[in-house]
């Protein structure tokens, strides 16, 4: 069965309507994109729907209570739940280090998160 | 002058900066770049970055640098650029004051500071609209943030503002909290919009609301307020498209929080006060193509400016703005009007005094499909571009060779065919 769907790129603030059809792994792009980065989010966003993340992990003995982080790659969507529960439960001696790995391989997803700002003693 | 017994602390600057937001930083390190030896830098807070630090999203740089940052990195990134140029920073400093000379008075915990500058640059940001600006009725209950300062008690002090939320208006600050409390366990209960369409960006609706199944109620708006200490309820109502009240379309929604996500004002006290003079469209200094504004050697850029829709092209036009103060400022006595005239909120820039390429920013009034723009003088059309799309939420960006000859016209128009 195909299905036709339009997808709303978030690559950048335009925010292009792409058109695309998908039949099981069959991918095809219709219509909508102004660039090519469009193609890459569209074929993802039909058939495996990824986000960055962005949170932020609690800090001992900082000059801030908490450090923004990321995650290194987009998270399958299905996975921000569980995700967002460990980043809940980790916490982080200061100082910190932009950059800095804060959670290894996070819910078994092989993306760590990594902290976004550096935070002083 | 004395002060307490104590001296007014005296320095000189080539460029002196108000605001060390992304604007700020962006244009003290283009006016290095161009030749200014001595910038200052003047900011209120203990940090660096603006409002950047708490916008811990990302999405930030795409179009500058082509990659996505978080508002830190991308602040960092400017920061450590400005840092290695020498540009000196006072922060925890207040600016009081400067008047036409560019003498600006500042206060910090060493004492009075007066600054004499060759150039000044406005970069102070904006305010959020209140709840004052739109008169929502009801009682006075806590538990009412704008969006902007739940985001900073969230992001920066690890204070959770509520646990069921209604957001009122769709900008994209709002749009960005909408997510963030619902990743922070709070209940979201729904995004209230009185336009018939969202105000903040696309991107920010799929992945923000859309996501996480939060309700957009479009032609929507909030008709009372009800709490006796915290809130305790907002009612809600669909509007008719002139936006009055639909009457029997009321709802009450219980809630202990509503955040007010209704738009941005630039922040120009420091500029009313020296009489400066103020475009009403944009909020902010009517400029010339070298973003300074009526007071000559006074310039101004980021959202003090104008609100921007992202802080690439801020910075971008910031570093234009921190060029033209390293340089000598342009003799202001003849120019002329840029007029946003039909389908177009605002231009910026407002005034022409020198031929040459302009860059034009300019918002419309209404999304509409493939409009046509014109940009006219003196009755000859100077630009005619078919525009795919156009949406308030996106500034439209144009750049026109403007001739000797056109400057001695009387205005430029621009008006959006739709």
């Amino acid at each position: 069965m195909t299905d036709e769907k339009k997808i709303t790129c978030i690559v950048c603030p335009i925010g292009c309507k792409i058109l695309v059809k998908i039949d099981g792994k069959h991918f095809e792009l219709v219509d909508g994109n102004k660039c090519k980065r469009g193609i890459d989010y569209a074929i993802s966003e039909a058939l495996d729907p990824r986000r960055m993340l962005t949170s932020s992990v609690l800090v001992k003995n900082g000059e801030w209570p908490l450090v923004s982080v990321k995650s290194s790659k987009p998270v399958p969507k299905n996975k921000i739940v569980s995700v967002l529960n460990e980043i809940k439960k980790a916490s982080v001696n200061a100082p910190v280090k932009s950059g800095q790995v804060v959670l290894n391989n996070v819910a078994d997803t092989k993306i760590d998160i990594v902290a976004t700002k550096s935070i002083k003693k | 002058m004395v002060e307490h017994g104590r001296k007014m602390i005296n320095l000189n600057a080539d460029v002196a900066i108000i605001g060390g937001g992304p604007a700020g930083l962006a244009a003290a390190i283009s006016a290095h770049e161009n030749g200014a030896k001595n910038v200052i830098v003047l900011d209120r807070n203990s940090w660096l970055g603006g409002i950047l630090p708490q916008c811990i999203h990302d999405g930030f740089g795409v179009e500058e640098t082509g990659t996505s940052m978080t508002g830190p990195e991308y602040a960092e990134m400017y920061i450590k650029a400005a840092r290695k140029k020498g540009i000196n920073f006072m922060n925890e400093t207040m600016v009081l004051q400067f008047d036409k000379n560019r003498k600006i008075i500042a206060v910090n915990k060493k004492g009075l500071h007066e600054i004499k500058a060759k150039s000044i640059v406005l970069a102070m940001g904006c305010r959020e609209k209140t709840r004052w600006n739109i008169m929502i009725p009801g009682d006075r209950p806590s538990g009412i943030y704008t969006a902007g300062v739940a985001q900073a008690f969230i992001n920066l002090y690890n204070i959770m503002v509520g646990k069921n939320v209604v957001i009122l208006g769709s900008g994209d600050v709002g749009l960005i909290m909408a997510r963030r409390l619902k990743f922070e366990g709070a209940n979201v209960l729904g995004v209230v919009e009185i336009l018939p369409y969202a105000s903040g960006l696309p991107r920010n609706v799929v992945q923000c609301l859309d996501d996480y199944d939060i309700p957009l109620y479009l032609n929507h708006t909030v008709t009372y307020v009800k709490g006796k200490e915290r809130l305790e309820s907002v009612t809600i109502a669909q509007v008719d498209e002139k936006m009055n009240i639909i009457p029997g379309t009321e709802r009450e929604i219980k809630c202990d929080t509503l955040l007010l996500s209704l738009g941005l004002i630039p922040e120009n006290e420091l500029s009313k006060n020296v009489k400066i003079e103020l475009d009403d469209l944009t909020g902010g200094p009517i400029i010339n193509q070298s973003f300074e504004t009526s007071l000559s050697g006074v310039f101004a850029c980021g959202n003090c400016l104008q609100v921007y829709d992202t802080v690439d092209t801020l910075s971008m036009d910031a570093k234009v703005a921190g060029e033209n103060a390293a340089k000598k400022s342009v003799k202001q006595n003849k120019f002329i009007n840029v007029k946003a005239g039909k389908g177009i909120r605002y231009v910026v820039p407002q005034r022409i005094n020198e031929p040459g390429k302009i860059h034009f920013t300019l918002r419309v009034e209404k999304p509409c499909e493939s409009p046509t723009l014109h940009v006219i003088s003196d009755g000859i059309e100077l630009l005619k571009k078919k525009l795919p799309w156009a949406n308030p939420a996106n500034t439209v960006e144009f750049d026109i060779d403007i001739s000797a000859e056109v400057v001695k016209y009387k205005d430029l128009e621009v008006i959006l065919d739709d």
